[in-house]
């Protein structure tokens, strides 16, 4: 996927997981180690050191994502996060990002349908300005009103920035919103414009004081790091912080979808457009491994089936691409989504992506190409180890989704696909009757514009 | 993250030894092996071994900056069609036998120099390097993907006017630089790509494909003896060819220049700004650091917490000083609703002007150098980046010591240094500015409109 369609700072990077190590040595180099602990209060800490990293870096993730709120009220956990840097008493509203920025750091925050996260890049001897920092909004946030509305404009702003004059963002949200009617992943992430026009202050501190609790929290830390002196710190700054109250998810179930849906969006724009989102399940069940390796043998690269069909072959497409991530708590979708070439009709590119489809269900695959998806799955984990952050990211989403030794199973999962489990997942789950199309027709608006 | 070119990347994220964490055995080092070869090529090592990985980055001087305007377009279409094809190898081979192995091989044109890159595992080293030469040395140019090429980058500026940060952008460019090749895109324009032949091609890469002529970075899992015998094995029929370049520098005309572009838009994308300066000025030090106060440093910007922070009026606003070889420019911009596009050119004027006049504070000035050379090892975390950063130091005349000097060159900068970068390079009268926005619900004022 192309698009920043979310505030997902790094979905793709995840796609392409697990390398089987030793028990004791999870990551990059030889002399890499972790250390797993609760705190009383139910905080959940994870400490990789990896002395080959030349920085270091801390992550804060709540279990806070947009598929906690509530209609009528969808934005909040991505307006928090803006107002997580407006200050807490300890620490003026600008004072949070100066800090890390005069200690030579960056600081960055992400929400996502289910989580929010928060961190910092800093030298190894630096990291306890994170915790401290950290540990102090977690329970001190002021939250000021004027701050507030404040804030809220510059999500509106953002908002329509990255949805209202984005033509393609327009066709995902519509497509999700009406691909789940009862999972809260329908709404965006950041909100519907109408909701942010309305939320109060103490809607968005209610929220906070529930979600923001140690015991919906997890830190990572990594790098070339003392992880004694480090946890040490931790306990310290986040032990003193009690236990909040449980928090019981409702259990959400989508509905089955038993036919076809589709939408169109007609937009001032250049090209058609099309995305299609087939319901899929995600890494809690056996047949993900199976449907990532499906999203690389179809669109892996340029020699990979739908690039030859449809922009190489038959010349139809400006891209064209498929797309799966197994890590969302709920079964989520399996995209395929191209641009037209001008000129080209979206019926033709529609059909063509359909081709490839039917193709890979009625012919198995080939070992070669099944293979090769795999090595790309491979490589680029590898590749991406070269990142501490992308390291820490790593264990965080495996963590947050249940344990962060899963990436060893999933690894394995991978490795293990079969020619026919391709052709099977193809089969069981890329059908008609399951699948959510949403279409983007360009207008011109006024002939004499521009 | 936006477009990241490595200038800015250069700019903002420079780099220095790591003065914070001194006493750490450790402690961030880059360990340059520079050589010049016989055949002119300048061969830039760095040894990596916490993964099984090598990068690759070799940047040709054959950036836009050498073509004519006629086949403007013609320095990137030349490198993006260097996988199309060799003497003994199709693109579809190329493509298939770089992704079987997860790597990645890939080129591209910019302003001033033209890039190919290479991705590889350890274990596939001599393949990397077999494809890499292959496509650099013998590309064959083949009329049928010269024709698709060009078919789609015609498709992908067509789609780029989707964007109107896009658009805004290329208006700016053209305003500042008229027929310069810095006023152009790197790809040229539909009329100008329908010039060029296949002979083109052929006359254009064996004029400046040569190895006098290029930068090879090469950071890894690789010693430089198995780095000499992979260029023995693979880039011994690269041969020395005289060069006959003289690129011009851009004209510095100083007038007012504005352009209104009418879309059907929620928000105004704005660009503000003028000429610049070229890297090799010896105020860039001084520039670096007054950029960085004025809306280089994100959240400790004054634009950013005067036009975000306290109106609220944007998700996003920066400045930067592009500084290429032989010329650079300014640039604002931000977006922000129509209806508050005025007040927002309002406040990037007032802030320019204030920088001018006044002095910055003894907090800005440090905390602008506690980023600046506080930050550098973010920027060399990964091979890839140092790959890339080693062509960049080479091109442009850095210094090996550069991570050494850089830190002295940032410290050095007083605020009185500031103010007089501040005067001579930016303008607040003739300037031009782009408006790309709902014209109508903008309500431009009369001196910023067309």
């Amino acid at each position: 996927m192309k698009k920043s369609f979310k505030l997902i700072v790094f979905p793709l990077l995840l796609t392409c997981l697990v390398f089987t190590y030793s028990a004791i040595n999870v990551f990059a180099s030889e002399n890499t180690s972790l250390h797993e602990e609760m705190l009383p209060n139910g905080l959940k800490v994870l400490a990789l050191k990896d002395p080959s990293a030349p920085l270091a870096v801390f992550q804060i993730w709540y279990h806070a994502g947009s598929i906690n709120e509530q209609i009528g009220k969808t934005g909040l956990s991505h307006l928090l996060e803006h107002m997580m840097f407006k200050g807490t008493p300890k620490y003026a509203p600008k004072e949070f990002s100066k800090i890390i920025s005069r200690a030579g750091g960056v600081d960055n925050a992400g929400t996502t349908r289910d989580y929010v996260f928060y961190y910092q890049k800093l030298a190894p001897d630096r990291l306890h300005l994170s915790i401290e920092l950290e540990a102090d909004r977690l329970r001190n946030l002021i939250m000021a009103p004027k701050e507030t509305l404040a804030e809220l404009n510059v999500v509106m702003e953002e908002r329509r920035m990255r949805y209202e004059d984005d033509p393609q963002s327009l066709v995902y949200e519509e497509v999700l919103s009406t691909a789940f009617k009862n999972n809260p992943y329908r709404w965006p992430v950041i909100g519907w414009m109408q909701d942010l026009k309305q939320i109060t202050r103490d809607d968005l501190y209610e929220y906070y004081r529930k979600y923001y609790v140690p015991n919906n929290a997890l830190i990572v830390i990594a790098g070339n790091i003392d992880i004694d002196s480090l946890m040490a710190k931790i306990r310290k700054e986040f032990g003193a912080i009690p236990r909040g109250g449980d928090i019981k998810g409702a259990k959400i179930e989508e509905p089955e979808q038993i036919g076809e849906r589709r939408i169109f969006v007609k937009k001032e724009a250049e090209l058609p457009y099309i995305l299609c989102a087939y319901k899929v399940p995600n890494i809690f069940n056996e047949d993900s491994y199976a449907l990532e390796v499906l999203a690389a043998v179809l669109a892996g690269g340029k020699s990979a089936r739908i690039y030859k069909s449809l922009i190489d072959e038959k010349r139809i497409a400006l891209s064209a691409d498929a797309s799966y991530s197994s890590f969302d708590k709920y079964p989520f979708l399996f995209y395929l989504d191209a641009t037209a070439l001008p000129g080209k009709s979206i019926n033709e590119v529609e059909k063509a992506l359909y081709e490839e489809v039917e193709k890979i269900k009625k012919q198995i695959p080939s070992e070669r190409e099944v293979q090769k998806a795999k090595n790309q799955i491979e490589a680029s984990f590898i590749m991406g180890q070269d990142s501490i952050f992308f390291q820490a990211e790593v264990l965080a989403m495996f963590e947050m989704l249940g344990d962060w030794r899963l990436k060893d199973k999933y690894f394995e999962g991978i490795k293990k696909v079969t020619l026919e489990d391709v052709q099977r997942v193809a089969q069981k789950y890329l059908i008609e009757d399951k699948r959510t199309v949403g279409i983007l027709i360009p207008i011109k608006k006024n002939a004499d514009r521009k | 993250m936006k477009k990241l070119k490595l200038k800015k990347i250069l700019f903002f994220t420079l780099i220095l030894h790591f003065a914070f964490c001194i006493l750490h055995s450790t402690a961030f080092a880059l360990d340059i092996k520079r050589e010049v070869l016989e055949n002119g090529l300048t061969l830039l090592i760095v040894e990596k071994h916490n993964l099984p990985v090598v990068r690759v980055t070799v940047g040709i001087k054959a950036g836009s900056i050498v073509e004519s305007e006629e086949k403007a377009g013609i320095a990137n279409l030349t490198a993006e069609l260097l996988t199309a094809g060799t003497k003994k190898r199709t693109a579809s081979q190329i493509s298939e036998e770089t992704e079987f192995v997860g790597a990645s091989l890939s080129a591209s044109g910019g302003n001033d120099y033209a890039t190919a890159a290479l991705s590889v595992l350890k274990k596939d080293l001599d393949l990397g390097f077999d494809l890499l030469s292959d496509t650099i040395l013998n590309p064959s140019f083949p009329d049928d993907e010269l024709n698709k090429k060009r078919e789609r980058i015609k498709g992908g500026l067509r789609a780029q006017e989707e964007n109107p940060e896009f658009v805004a952008s290329r208006e700016f460019k053209k305003a500042v630089f008229g027929i310069h090749p810095y006023g152009r895109l790197v790809q040229g324009s539909p009329e100008a790509l329908d010039r060029i032949k296949r002979d083109d091609l052929v006359n254009f890469h064996s004029t400046f494909y040569a190895p006098n002529n290029a930068i090879m970075s090469v950071v890894g899992d690789i010693t430089p003896e198995e780095v000499k015998n992979l260029l023995k094995q693979y880039f011994s029929e690269w041969h020395t060819k005289e060069l006959i370049v003289s690129p011009q520098k851009p004209e510095g005309i100083k007038e007012k220049k504005i352009i209104n572009i009418d879309k059907d838009l929620t928000q105004a994308n704005i660009i503000l700004g003028h000429m610049g300066i070229s890297r090799d000025n010896p105020d860039y030090y001084a520039v670096s650091v007054m950029n960085y106060i004025l809306g280089g440093g994100g959240f400790e910007s004054r634009l950013m917490q005067n036009v975000r922070e306290e109106k609220g009026l944007a998700y996003d606003i920066h400045s930067f000083f592009d500084a290429n070889k032989y010329g650079g420019l300014f640039e604002v911009g931000l977006q922000t609703k129509n209806e508050s596009a005025n007040t927002a050119i309002e406040e990037i004027l007032k802030e320019i002007k204030k920088i001018r006049s006044k002095s910055i504070s003894d907090a800005e000035l440090s905390d602008a150098k506690s980023f600046l050379t506080g930050s550098f090892p973010m920027r060399l975390e990964t091979s890839q980046r140092i790959a890339n950063f080693l062509v960049a130091v080479e091109y442009y005349g850095l210094g090996m010591d550069y991570i050494d000097k850089y830190p002295k060159y940032i410290n050095s900068v007083t605020k009185d240094d500031v103010l007089r970068a501040a005067k001579k390079y930016l303008d607040s009268e003739n300037f031009t500015l782009v408006v790309v926005a709902d014209q109508k619900k903008a309500g431009l004022k009369k001196e910023f409109k067309q």
